[in-house]
């Protein structure tokens, strides 16, 4: 498969074609970027029972250009005790995987330029999925190297909790990629997208909604929305990463944050919402393609605003509990039920045998999982902050009841 | 000092110094962070640890509090609340005003709920002097104390949203806090530091259509205070995140002198209003909210309650409100009616003198203490006879309950000692005085 693009050869009007629809990604996002900011002040603003910008522009809507446009001009701070060099690079590394990843993003079906057909998205690698994956393993490096050359322990301590809940996070979100890609049979976009031709084929129904609900909730936490901002947590860790940065590469930050919301959610549509996929309409039949991309798009957005106004901030060892001991082992079972079922029926099996079997395992792994965390919980007794509060503060015993509660 | 110093011992078990109160006089100790308490067998090394100074400048300190966090990982082994960094000699200003002038100064202790500060100092002066005040102006007292502890608590729930992460409780908190402001505004004339209980009454009768302004405020609050029990009390991330935090027991806050919510939490049935009841708190009928496991929930729900019942004790006063005279008239120590100072030479000379020089009180010593939102506000005046006060001193609940800060953080999490920063409600203006 691959883009058709290429099938006859690369000359100048493919590079051309080519290099346009760079342009086009690239402003793409920086718009979608500023329109994002101030949907999300809106919106936020409209729940809070606010009014949010309304100064710059009609309704406000050029308020972040005048923000950014503001941060161009002031003056860039450096640390006495930063690491020069790591704290210059580290907004770049930020925003360039940010810019990358949204290139295997598919916003419509194909179309033809100057006698070209091509597919309406920037890149179709066959590594599709992989590259989102590792894309966002690289913003790790940007956040955490940003925090780690600060010299300062704020900063520090959110780029601790970054590198963790990415790390950890990230497992999850890879678990329930790959039963999307096992249902499409393929890594790239394109065809996972092509794959979900009809609503009931979507990701989402044909997978049941387990890896959806894991991609969401990890996907979230990739992109450090609320209520896994920790990484920047406001009233705890003063600005997280960014404590001690200013001007343009405060904004840079700003500026990947909202734009991995923006791809996040675009990757949520694609693998699971069918992507640009939707009613078929003989007028502009190549424009209404885009047209239900952005509306699903907008739906996902519009929840993200949604959980930050609504949700109180996760602490940082429920979040690695969440992680790892929910979302990992849910998602690697469904991940296990949807193959042996594909298996099944590739190979004439009893269906209901085989889920039957599915479950049976996943109800026996679960034991296996709780009896596991239960006893190491019991190893590690001593390094559990309830049992340290209980060790500091003497014969002052905090009581059986408050320990489960602390634990649970 | 020649003589030792016995090291004082608390049956608690809290961290007692070692070497005694002496090593408190070495240089720079106040800064030092207590010894680890003796049943921490490993003492960890400087490299396993950080110190990491929260505030003054810190978004969640509320205000200018500095709190030493001796962390491993973020884990907090010792803490220790630093104040002084609002220090303003409120008491020591107080020495120097008259006790007519006296409610403008503490009004600005605590600056979340002013009406009981200035409350406190009324009654303690009124009890120096002897002085009955009309019924109408106690219950004018009893309705501007608990509107402002609806707002005071409203406030909190706000900040402690915040602090939590959910911002939106931020917002909803202060856009009802500000419809009690603005009656206090048309009332006082002033949003906050209203300096409008004086001893002798209140400055000013309440104004038209306050039954009408009172009312729509008690109409709007029950259901919003149902939609924050939708949006937090249900909610799983924030019961996970306050149920079992900051355990604090009876036992403890007692050794400590804590009061109010704090106190409650931990199933103590103890209320100022009810158990040692000024103004007309007798006469009304109300709730003590109380808690079981003295965590942050608790504190949460009590102080969320608390404007419940305050609502209900609004609403009985609504009934009540005698008509009559809304300050004392005693020549003496009131201010005559503005008429009666064209027509009058002698209440003329009354407003002159008690305007400059003030009113004598006569010597002695008084006690008074209220239940304000955030504990016992106690007023410990002396008088020399004198129009001044020989010495001022307010016993801050903020401050008393800042003493709970270091056992209740010590083992938590960075983000537990935010959640109990909050919960512990210091108001720094009240601490530092």
């Amino acid at each position: 498969m691959g883009d058709p693009l290429f099938v006859d050869g690369i000359d100048t009007a493919v590079v051309l074609i080519v290099l346009l629809k760079v342009i086009v990604v690239f402003v793409f996002l920086l718009v979608a970027v500023m329109l994002m900011v101030w949907f999300e002040r809106k919106v936020i603003s409209d729940m809070q029972s606010r009014i949010g910008p309304n100064r710059a522009g009609p309704w406000g809507i050029l308020q972040t250009l005048a923000d950014g446009t503001k941060l161009f001009f002031k003056e860039d701070l450096l640390p006495e005790l930063a690491d020069r060099r790591v704290f210059r690079l580290a907004p770049f590394l930020s925003i360039l995987p940010a810019f990358a990843s949204f290139a295997i993003v598919p916003i419509g079906g194909t179309i033809s330029i100057a006698g070209h057909k091509t597919f309406l998205q920037l890149a179709d690698p066959p590594i599709g999925v992989l590259f989102l994956l590792a894309m966002s393993s690289i913003a790790v490096y940007g956040v955490m190297l940003a925090g780690w050359s600060s010299g300062s322990k704020y900063p520090l301590l959110g780029s601790v909790r970054a590198s963790a809940q990415m790390v950890s996070y990230e497992a999850a979100m890879a678990l329930a990629v790959a039963a999307a890609v096992l249902s499409a049979g393929s890594l790239s976009t394109h065809d996972i997208v092509a794959a979900q031709d009809s609503l009931f084929r979507w990701n989402i129904f044909s997978l049941g909604v387990v890896p959806f609900v894991v991609f969401l909730i990890a996907a979230t936490a990739e992109a450090n929305r609320p209520p896994f901002d920790l990484v920047e947590a406001e009233q705890e860790l003063v600005g997280g990463f960014h404590t001690e940065y200013s001007s343009i590469r405060f904004a840079l930050f700003f500026l990947a944050e909202f734009m991995n919301t923006v791809t996040i959610s675009a990757m949520v549509v694609t693998l699971f919402l069918g992507g640009p996929n939707g009613p078929a309409i003989s007028f502009l039949p190549s424009l209404w393609p885009i047209v239900w991309f952005f509306l699903k798009l907008l739906v996902f957005l519009f929840i993200y605003v949604w959980l930050r106004a609504t949700l109180p901030r996760f602490r940082y060892d429920q979040l690695m509990d969440l992680g790892w001991k929910k979302l990992i082992p849910a998602s690697l079972f469904w991940l296990l039920l949807v193959a042996a079922l594909r298996i099944g029926r590739l190979e004439g099996w009893n269906l209901g045998f085989v889920l039957g079997g599915g479950v049976a395992v996943g109800a026996l792994g679960w034991w296996a999982l709780s009896a596991a965390l239960t006893l190491g919980q019991m190893d590690d007794a001593d390094l559990s902050p309830a049992a340290l509060g209980e060790v500091s503060l003497g014969e002052v015993s905090l009581g059986e009841v408050s320990r489960e509660d602390v634990n649970r | 000092m020649t003589q030792t110093v016995e090291t004082p011992t608390l049956d608690t078990g809290f961290p007692v110094l070692k070497g005694g109160i002496e090593s408190l006089r070495d240089p720079g100790a106040v800064l030092r962070i207590p010894h680890l308490p003796e049943s921490v067998d490993e003492v960890p090394t400087d490299d396993e640890t950080m110190i990491i100074n929260m505030g003054p400048q810190h978004p969640s300190t509320h205000g200018v509090l500095r709190v030493m966090l001796e962390l491993r990982g973020e884990t907090v082994l010792r803490c220790k609340p630093v104040i002084g960094y609002l220090h303003t000699g409120m008491e020591k200003t107080g020495e120097d005003l008259t006790f007519l002038q006296g409610p403008t100064n503490t009004t600005r202790m605590d600056y979340v709920s002013p009406m009981f500060n200035e409350l406190v100092f009324s009654l303690a002066t009124e009890k120096l002097l002897g002085l009955e005040i009309p019924e109408r102006a106690t219950w004018i007292r009893m309705l501007m104390c608990e509107l402002n502890r609806m707002s005071s608590q409203v406030l909190w729930l706000a900040t402690n949203g915040m602090d939590l992460g959910a911002v939106s409780m931020m917002i909803y908190g202060f856009r009802e806090r500000e419809s009690i402001l603005a009656f206090f505004e048309k009332t006082t004339g002033l949003r906050m530091n209203h300096n409008y209980i004086r001893p002798g009454g209140v400055a000013a009768d309440l104004p038209d259509g306050w039954r009408d302004d009172v009312r729509k405020i008690l109409d709007v609050f029950p259901g919003r205070l149902d939609d924050y029990e939708t949006l937090l009390t249900g909610q799983p991330i924030w019961q996970e995140r306050t149920q079992g935090i900051g355990i604090i027991t009876a036992d403890e806050c007692a050794a400590l002198g804590i009061t109010g919510p704090i106190l409650r939490s931990t199933g103590v049935d103890w209320d100022l209003r009810r158990d040692d009841p000024y103004l007309f708190y007798d006469q009304v009928d109300f709730n003590v909210v109380v808690g079981t496991y003295g965590d942050t929930f608790d504190r949460y729900a009590i102080r969320l309650n608390e404007i419940r019942e305050s609502m209900g004790i609004i609403h009985q006063i609504l009934e009540r409100m005698p008509a009559g005279d809304y300050r004392a008239q005693d020549k003496k120590v009131t201010p005559p009616p503005r008429g009666r100072i064209d027509e009058s030479m002698e209440a003329l000379i009354h407003h002159f003198k008690i305007f400059t020089e003030g009113f004598k009180v006569p010597e002695g010593e008084v006690y008074v203490a209220v239940e304000s939102p955030r504990g016992e506000l106690g007023c410990y005046l002396v008088s020399d006879g004198s129009s001044k006060p020989y010495r001022m001193h307010i016993r801050g609940p903020s401050f008393v309950n800042l003493q709970a800060l270091a056992p209740m953080i010590q083992g938590g999490l960075i983000a537990d000692a935010v959640a109990i920063i909050s919960t512990v409600d210091p108001v720094m203006g009240e601490v530092d005085r």
